[in-house]
């Protein structure tokens, strides 16, 4: 997945800017051994405990790869992605009430929860992308609380008592296999997704948006179209994961299928890896929900948790806004300049290909830096 | 000779300030025409109106015989004319071949409206047509050897070129260029202006806004002198360079208020 549309661009030349800095096939390389290790891994491992947090981190890697082939490459940070996630789990939830469906029939309503998603991140896009950085952000945490509001208040959504998902009568201790691997593939398509469109000319015109939107206009690109596009996009496969989820866990109530720290979490995810990047959203959610479930399980109360995660944003933002990734990127090409360098002799500046990528600035400074950029 | 570009009575007002004021000008096709003023005189201001980057108040704006009057940016594009600005816009984090393949993406769907007019969204980005034609204007604009490094290591002379070589990806039939010597070395002034005469030799028509007046007065066949949103003279350089009017827009009518360049 690692599907260097750079790579292509620049005939051979990779760069560490913007993405993860191995050339395509190092990329594919990877994604493979970690599909393998995926697939094979509730083979070995068959603790339930560890098994439950793998099926949530699954999700969540499916939720930030959503999130970020939006907010990621078009620069449009969404607060109110739990909008499309409490929608999916809402529509099957209810669906399934009204119409009686029972056990395992539940899962041909997945594709309602796609739909009903899409529906709702149409209007919510076309009044929340008129706006733009910090705007946005704020029109689309009040889209947030009005859909978590409504879930508390309407009748058809049972109020705060919230909707039961139709029982499953599966044995508990192989329960959440079939989950795990229904996040997996949600997860790898999505991954597979947000690669075709990187590369595509739908993404080129994203970032783009995400750089300088009014030159982009100037040049052609019909920026709300693109960027509704990738709002739906990232809202549809948001509202599946919201859908698995609730057929997971079994019931919703409003404050967990409209929940904040959802939000948080998967932009969290997507900054922590690389925001923008194609591995940055996999890497923080797979490194930071078995984090996050663990801290949930240990401590009794549910706060500290959420202090602990509120914390680690702050950080995260504060100190590598940029992602690990493509900071850990930048200091290969550094390094690599620099032995190359001592090999030629000369101690002459950083050659001109690794541009600002290729200067070993300090941590600190790469970080405070596009911390403005980012929101745009 | 017809009009390829016509403002005709545009207004424009920003709060109090009346930015553009009955302002109408032409722009002859497969001329090279300037636009000069002082600071604040609505120069920028009237390239917005056209290019769609704002409402006029009253007035027309005529792409030929096509009404263009507030159209959006992509569409006044799309109709054939392109612009760059003064403050160089080009995006940063993509590569010098990326921002080309930005350029020509207005050109490519016209393209494949012919026999097949689905097209698939997920392709690639930049087919190998787009890509030999980038390298050709990357290597008549000079900067072919940094089509791999990202718009951001360019230095800021190279991001004007760059501006120009994108925006020339789509072949606009005139081209609107806000200050294209601005902050730009002399060397380099002397290759863009060279550039802009050889793509009027092929036919692009241009209208250039600028302060640098030796450039203005060698390169344009035809000058129009803004002055309070107004434009009040037009006409061959040698006629602009020496008119009373000009003189008076530019130094004031006090006598020592000699501080614009």
């Amino acid at each position: 997945m690692s599907g260097d549309p750079g790579g292509q661009l620049t005939a051979g030349r990779w760069r560490a800017g913007s993405m993860l800095a191995t050339p395509n096939s190092r990329g594919w390389a990877v994604a493979a051994v970690l599909l393998l290790i995926a697939v094979i891994f509730p083979q070995v491992v068959t603790n339930q405990v560890v098994t439950q947090i793998a099926v949530d981190t699954m999700l969540f890697v499916a939720a930030a790869v959503a999130w970020n082939l939006f907010s990621g490459f078009s620069g449009y940070i969404s607060l109110g992605h739990a909008v499309f996630f409490g929608t999916g789990a809402y529509t099957v939830g209810i669906a399934a009430e009204k119409w009686h469906i029972t056990g395992n029939m539940e899962f041909a309503l997945l594709p309602l929860a796609a739909l009903a998603a899409g529906v709702v991140a149409v209007p919510f896009g076309l009044i929340a992308l008129r706006v733009r950085r910090h705007t946005f952000v704020v029109v689309t945490i009040a889209v947030f609380f009005i859909f978590q509001l409504m879930a508390f208040n309407l009748k058809i959504t049972g109020g705060s008592v919230g909707i039961s998902a139709p029982f499953l009568t599966w044995a508990p201790e192989t329960f959440n296999i079939p989950f795990y691997y229904m996040g997996l593939v949600l997860a790898a398509g999505v991954a597979l997704l947000s690669w075709l469109i990187r590369g595509s000319r739908f993404g080129l015109q994203l970032r783009a948006i995400r750089d300088d939107e009014d030159r982009a206009r100037g040049l052609g690109v019909r920026a709300m179209r693109v960027k509704l596009a990738a709002f739906v996009i990232s809202g549809v496969v948001t509202g599946l994961v919201g859908a698995v989820w609730l057929f997971f866990i079994g019931q919703v109530l409003p404050q967990y299928g409209f929940d904040p720290i959802f939000d948080l979490s998967v932009a969290l995810m997507a900054f922590f890896g690389g925001f923008g990047t194609l591995w940055g959203p996999i890497l923080g959610a797979l490194l930071l929900e078995p984090v996050e479930q663990y801290l949930t399980l240990q401590v009794s109360n549910s706060y500290a948790s959420e202090l602990v995660w509120g914390t680690l944003f702050l950080l995260v933002i504060l100190f590598l806004s940029r992602g690990v990734i493509p900071i850990a990127g930048e200091k290969a090409t550094a390094r690599r300049a620099r032995r190359e360098r001592r090999r030629a002799g000369q101690p002459a500046a950083a050659p001109p290909t690794a541009g600002s990528a290729g200067t070993a600035l300090p941590g600190s400074a790469e970080a405070g830096a596009p911390s403005g950029r980012s929101t745009r | 000779m017809t009009a390829l570009l016509r403002a005709e009575g545009v207004c424009k007002a920003f709060g109090g300030v009346q930015a553009l004021n009955d302002c109408s000008i032409e722009v002859e096709q497969g001329s090279i025409a300037g636009l000069i003023g002082p600071n604040g005189s609505g120069k920028t201001t009237l390239f917005n109106m056209i290019t769609g980057y704002g409402r006029v108040d009253t007035g027309d704006v005529w792409l030929g015989d096509r009404k263009i009057t507030n159209l959006p940016p992509d569409k006044v594009f799309g109709h054939g004319i392109g612009r760059t600005f003064q403050l160089t816009r080009v995006f940063s984090r993509l590569t010098v071949m990326e921002n080309m393949i930005v350029g020509a993406h207005h050109s490519e769907r016209t393209d494949a409206q012919g026999p097949r007019r689905f097209r698939n969204p997920l392709a690639r980005a930049g087919g190998p047509a787009t890509r030999r034609r980038a390298m050709e204007l990357l290597e008549f604009t000079g900067i072919a050897d940094h089509a791999g490094a990202l718009a951001e290591t360019l230095s800021y002379g190279q991001r004007k070129l760059l501006e120009l070589s994108y925006v020339l990806m789509a072949g606009p039939a005139i081209m609107l260029l806000d200050e294209p010597a601005g902050g730009v070395n002399p060397t380099l002034i002397g290759t863009i202006s060279d550039r802009i005469r050889q793509l009027n030799a092929q036919g692009t028509t241009f209208l250039i806004v600028e302060h640098n007046m030796d450039f203005v007065m060698g390169l344009c066949d035809q000058v129009t002198v803004l002055d309070y949103g107004n434009a009040v003279v037009s006409g061959p350089p040698e006629m602009i360079r020496t008119d009373r009017r000009v003189l008076d827009a530019y130094l004031g009518t006090a006598e020592d208020d000699d501080d614009d360049d």
